[in-house]
């Protein structure tokens, strides 16, 4: 066995690798709850591109054959059920996990410098992830797929100029097409999740680069002792490999309960309307995006009024575009002198408390009719959404914070 | 934190928001249980005898809908095998799909998953609210889908009953209940009862593994338990080192 | 590993969640793999067939398909069946020992009723499908010797009137009986045995 391994480290460097990432990888001792849901978004995309590998071998990205390929994996594959389900509730629980993990970075000041790269890094993930999901809710081709497409495609036409022609070339088509779902096939099983495969690496790399933060935002390596090991880190495997797995357990009790025993959890993570083929004569009487998106599908909504001459929905498009661009922004927006939210003072705590709430109340409406008071209550949180982001260097260097500890505090 | 915490659990699992009925007609509550075979096989001889004449249920096959029902393989090929020839093939319709376009308009649509587009609550509906409308084409309306190109397959269970609509306070008309005019083979109640098998039945064939799929989760349930139990355990004992 | 030993509470813990863990993915890999089955489509395309051979002529061969097989029905004449006690010499295995039928055509006709062979067309050796040369002699261009059958044009194998293979050519056994039993006089069921016949 000695023998073996020091055959491969000579060739690999086997031995480094697993010292380096795992071993002797020192991560802060005083991770807490929202420390799990790295290794969860990990374990999710594995879960995707296992159960979706199974399900491409009896999927048929045909528009005449899609809805009942999906059908026959319902019923005549055996098991077949069960794939399709991990692989739809698979979805939205890898969003839960990813929109978790993000704000632990709020809590924590995370994406706050050194570790400026790994948020940047961690962003494209989540707009490939998007990316990815959008594309893969049109392949069951059911009416809210095909309408869906159609409607976020569109927005492509709103930019100037190139925006037709722009939208055509994603298409294909005029319409959404076989064509379209050919390509969203191709860019669904392989190109995206290669993409993926190869952030997610290199989101790790950057991390260990710099070392994991933590629950107080203390940089455990300006303490090390005579050793030279961190005083408040403690080896990554065994420590946190045993609690990660207590962390997996927990979560895939949660995941199993809604597979097996509400996979369309009342609509939300697989909708009524997506149970009939897609009709190019009938538009679904509410075209809802799946909850993951329907924060942004409300800002999108929520801009009814031209000005600058501009028109409504170009702006739509462009406040859209704009919410997630800001996440991009956060490093240097935040002007904190501490990172954890532990030692920031009332106004980044109320801050981030609106714009979570914020956050939600958008999500609701975006699974709502756009009326009356709605997008009303839609505006004012596309302001209060924005706000938070504009007003950050404003309100982070004024905020009055308490004294940062030198060492991570107990657990 | 805790509330943050508290706040995220809420927002994140909040079901049933789309659970609302559709606008208009008030939905009546049906008992959906699966457990019930022989619910489940008289709702199945009803869907074909007489829906799959022209309604499709194309994703679903006949020997699979026989052994998930308990019925074998001969009993389905004597009783229930009218629109194909091998138990093992897909329940088409008897009415070629363009002839039913050339008589109703439409294409009846299929069957397989109308339970889990529409709710079960509007089928069970639905099947009770046809009523005679001499202004339609085929004669029939009905109050959950108005002008409905399908006519009423079985007012001779039924009968024939009438909408009967009051005018609201603003002049509008509503509709206050039905009327029977003419009793059919059924009393009301048989009826009913008829249209919950039915309505089961059409539960079952929208989603089969639903018939596995709760045992299947407690057992998941309780594996995932016993592991983290152990799992937490195991955690423990490690970090006993940390100080 | 240097705690291995020292702490047997721990050591206990981790065989303990290590053996559930290992038991808990063979379970979630048990869909996966068992997805790669036939499906029911699969299964339902595969279902036994029915023919009716009633109007095979004598010396007439009837081609069916069966699991997406070729599967030819043979109505063999008197002259035929005689070849099969005469042509022993030149089989492999003229007994068919080897387990290419059920055991109810593990006889010299290798049929239930010796008129009629049923036989699955595809060569034992890889799988192309043999052609009829079921005139014996040299008008089958086989030679002067050969007894009527088949014969494979992608390596050469040979096979007689019973589809018993030769000696001395690639193919290393019998073609295949598929399971088969008489409905009636005139019907047979492919994909189904002979009741009473394990």
């Amino acid at each position: 066995m000695q023998k073996l391994l020091a055959w491969i480290d000579d060739r690999f460097p086997l031995t480094k690798v697993w010292e380096e990432h795992l071993a002797k990888y020192y991560a802060p001792k005083n991770f807490n709850f929202w420390y799990y849901f790295g290794s969860l978004a990990l374990l999710m995309l594995v879960m995707q591109i296992v159960t979706g590998i199974f399900l491409t071998m009896h999927y048929k990205p045909d528009t005449g054959l899609a809805f009942a390929s999906v059908e026959y994996i319902m019923r005549d594959v055996d098991w077949g059920w069960l794939l399709r389900y991990m692989h739809s509730v698979g979805a939205s629980f890898f969003f839960i996990v990813v929109y978790m993990h993000m704000f632990r970075a709020l809590l924590y000041g995370s994406h706050r410098q050194p570790r400026e790269l790994i948020w940047l890094i961690g962003m494209v993930i989540f707009v490939a992830l998007m990316a990815e999901a959008f594309m893969g809710y049109l392949l069951p081709w059911g009416n809210m797929s095909y309408w869906g497409a159609q409607v976020i495609i569109s927005l492509f036409d709103a930019i100037p100029l190139v925006g037709p022609t722009l939208s055509e070339w994603i298409r294909g088509d005029f319409v959404v097409s076989d064509a379209t779902l050919n390509r969203f096939f191709a860019f669904h099983v392989i190109a995206v999740p290669l993409i993926l495969a190869a952030l997610v690496f290199v989101h790790i790399v950057a991390l260990h680069k710099v070392g994991s933060n933590n629950p107080d935002g203390v940089e455990i390596k300006k303490k090390k002792g005579p050793d030279g090991i961190p005083l408040d880190g403690i080896p990554f495997h065994p420590y946190y490999t045993v609690k990660d797995i207590v962390g997996v357990a927990a979560f895939l009790m949660l995941f199993s309960a809604v597979i097996f025993f509400a996979p369309e959890l009342g609509g939300w993570f697989l909708e009524p309307d997506n149970f009939t083929p897609a009709n190019i004569l009938q538009t679904p009487p509410e075209i809802v995006p799946l909850w993951y998106f329907t924060p942004f599908y409300s800002i999108l909504r929520a801009n009814t009024f031209a000005f600058f001459g501009v028109e409504a929905k170009l702006w739509g498009v462009i406040f859209m575009g704009l919410s997630i661009v800001f996440f991009f922004f956060l490093p240097w927006l935040d002007r904190s002198p501490v990172k954890s939210i532990r030692y920031r003072g009332w106004m980044y705590k109320t801050a981030l408390a609106i714009f979570v709430v914020a956050f939600f109340v958008l999500g609701y409406l975006g699974t709502q009719p756009a009326s009356g008071v709605k997008v009303v209550i839609a505006q004012l949180c596309t302001v209060l959404y924005f706000a938070f982001f504009v007003l950050m260097p404003w309100y982070t260097r004024i905020d009055k914070t308490k004294p940062v500890p030198e060492r991570v505090t107990s657990k | 934190m805790k509330k943050l915490l508290i706040l995220f659990v809420f927002a994140v699992l909040p079901a049933g928001a789309f659970a609302s009925s559709e606008h208009g007609a008030k939905l009546d509550p049906v008992n959906i249980d699966l457990n019930d075979k022989a619910s489940l096989q008289r709702g199945a001889r009803i869907f074909v005898n007489y829906c799959l004449s022209c309604h499709s249920a194309s994703y679903m096959r006949y020997n699979r809908m026989g052994h998930d029902l308990g019925i074998s393989d001969e009993l389905v090929k004597e009783n229930l095998l009218f629109a194909a020839d091998k138990v093992g093939d897909l329940m088409k319709a008897v009415m070629p799909k363009e002839d039913a376009k050339l008589w109703f308009g439409v294409a009846p649509p299929d069957l397989s998953l109308i339970a889990r587009a529409r709710k079960p609550a509007w089928v069970y509906t639905y099947l009770r609210s046809f009523y005679r409308d001499p202004e339609s084409h085929s004669g029939w309306n009905n109050i959950v889908f108005p002008h409905v190109a399908m006519p009423h397959v079985l007012y001779e269970w039924q009968g024939d009953q009438r909408a009967v609509f009051k005018k609201d306070a603003h002049g509008v008309e509503e509709f206050a209940g039905f009327n029977l005019e003419r009793p059919g083979s059924m009393s009301a109640k048989e009826y009913d009862a008829a249209m919950r098998d039915l309505t089961n039945f059409l539960v079952y064939l929208g989603e089969p593994a639903k018939l596995v799929r709760y045992q299947l989760g407690v057992y998941v349930l309780i594996f995932l338990a016993v592991f983290l139990i152990f799992a937490y355990l195991l955690k423990k004992e490690y970090w006993k080192d940390v100080h | 590993m240097s705690e291995e030993g020292v702490n047997p509470r721990r050591r206990r813990l981790l065989v303990i969640t290590s053996g559930l863990g290992v038991v808990g993915a063979a379970f979630a890999a048990t869909p996966f793999v068992l997805s790669m089955m036939p499906s029911a489509r699969a299964k339902a395309a595969g279902a036994p067939v029915e023919v009716d051979i009633g109007k095979v002529e004598p010396g007439q061969l009837l081609t069916v398909e069966w699991r997406g097989k070729p599967v030819w029905i043979l109505r063999r004449t008197p002259e035929m069946l005689k070849s099969l006690s005469e042509d022993t010499k030149f089989l492999a295995d003229p007994k068919s020992a080897v387990d290419q039928q059920p055991n109810y055509a593990q006889n010299e006709t290798r049929s239930i009723k010796p008129e009629y062979l049923v036989l699955v067309g595809i060569c034992t050796h890889l799988g192309c499908s043999p052609a009829q040369r079921l005139q014996a002699g040299a008008a089958s261009g086989l030679g002067d010797e050969w007894p009527g059958g088949f014969f494979c044009p992608c390596h050469g194998s040979k096979f007689d009137l019973a589809g018993r293979v030769f000696k001395n050519v690639p193919a290393p056994t019998n073609l295949v009986v598929p399971p088969y039993s008489y409905l009636s006089n005139t019907r047979i069921v492919i994909g189904v045995d002979q009741k009473g016949a394990a």
